[in-house]
């Protein structure tokens, strides 16, 4: 494949992320800007952790001033997943070459949903490595522009932003009601939930996050040992 | 606000986020097998978590005085319905977040 082809193909390939990735990458610019975090570092966090929810709660740590282990606790349960796309990639990414390490870097949800299937993989070997690059750069990229875009048109553009916070909201609802109906795991989504708002009532609202992640856990542990025990 | 400290925030959320990323090719290189308990885990996982996060966002709601919570329950089936209806997630978040921000500015003032 000529180099120009597999250009196109990766770009046609990312599109769809485009529109999302600009959007919500906005979206996250005018949040930051709203708790007081300027352009400067709203384009850092979407060069530097590049993880689209994790970076929306971001917002919210940076201006409660949280302690830095609680920042790396919460990372930890809500990028967990990150572990299991990794994991479904080994095989794909045993020999992609030089740019591993940034592929790795660069697999966000979306990112992973492009390039999971390699059925579209260039039938090349070599020209897998170039392409899987292309894909992974052009959606980084589109993050960072929307990310720009937001923080300026925030910072120039002095609109009553009151209430723009509900967009964080509104993302995980729409990812909820995504899961909700295309897999079968509703009761992992009531578990969720459910441990939350217990925790909230017992722990208040500044603490019941870990208290809930490890309630989860350990619900989703004894499941395990029940279906464990069940197979045998 | 401490500059020093929201650097070393972003700093840390960045190096976790790394390290989640890159910790299975490290770990399960081809040769060691992965256990079951790690799988069942991470597809269990991120259905709980979102539950979780949604939670999150609503810990500040109270249930003292109408204008406090139906704001973002209005908001919350909106979004439900629209994305039932169109299954386009920039779509649900745009008209939710639009509806929401007009409710708190100028309904519920």
């Amino acid at each position: 494949m000529k180099r120009k082809a597999i250009i196109k193909k990766a770009f046609i390939k990312s599109l769809p992320v485009m529109a999302a990735y600009v959007i919500l990458g906005m979206g996250f610019g005018i949040l930051m800007n709203d708790r007081g975090y300027g352009p400067v570092w709203s384009i850092a966090c979407s060069v530097f952790i590049y993880a689209g929810s994790m970076q929306y709660i971001t917002a919210d740590l940076l201006a409660a001033a949280v302690s830095p282990l609680y920042a790396a606790i919460m990372t930890l349960m809500v990028n967990a997943r990150h572990l299991f796309y990794g994991i479904s990639m080994i095989g794909k990414y045993r020999n992609i070459g030089k740019f591993k390490p940034y592929l790795i870097f660069g697999l966000t949800d979306e990112t992973y949903s492009l390039l999971c299937d390699n059925k579209d993989y260039p039938s090349q070997k070599k020209d897998t490595q170039l392409y899987c690059f292309l894909v992974t750069l052009f959606d980084h990229s589109y993050w960072v522009i929307g990310t720009a875009l937001g923080a300026i048109i925030g910072t120039l553009l002095d609109f009553n932003s009151k209430g723009i916070d509900f967009s964080m909201t509104a993302l995980f609802v729409t990812v909820f009601v995504e899961q909700w109906i295309t897999s079968k795991e509703q009761r992992c989504a009531l578990v969720g939930i459910g441990s939350a708002i217990i925790c909230l009532i017992i722990f208040g609202e500044s603490n019941f996050l870990i208290p809930t992640m490890l309630l989860i856990t350990l619900l989703l542990s004894i499941s395990y040992r029940k279906r464990g025990r069940s197979d045998e | 606000m401490n500059d020093i400290h929201s650097v070393v925030l972003i700093a840390v959320i960045a190096a976790v986020t790394i390290i989640l990323r890159f910790l299975p090719f490290v770990i399960f290189n081809g040769k060691r097998e992965v256990p079951k308990y790690i799988i069942f885990l991470g597809d269990k996982l991120p259905y709980a978590i979102i539950g979780m996060l949604i939670i999150y966002c609503l810990r500040n709601v109270s249930f003292g005085a109408v204008s406090d919570w139906l704001p973002s329950f209005l908001s919350i089936i909106i979004v439900v319905v629209i994305h039932i209806w169109k299954r386009n997630t920039l779509l649900s978040i745009i008209v939710g977040t639009f509806v929401y921000m007009f409710l708190v500015q100028t309904v519920f003032v």
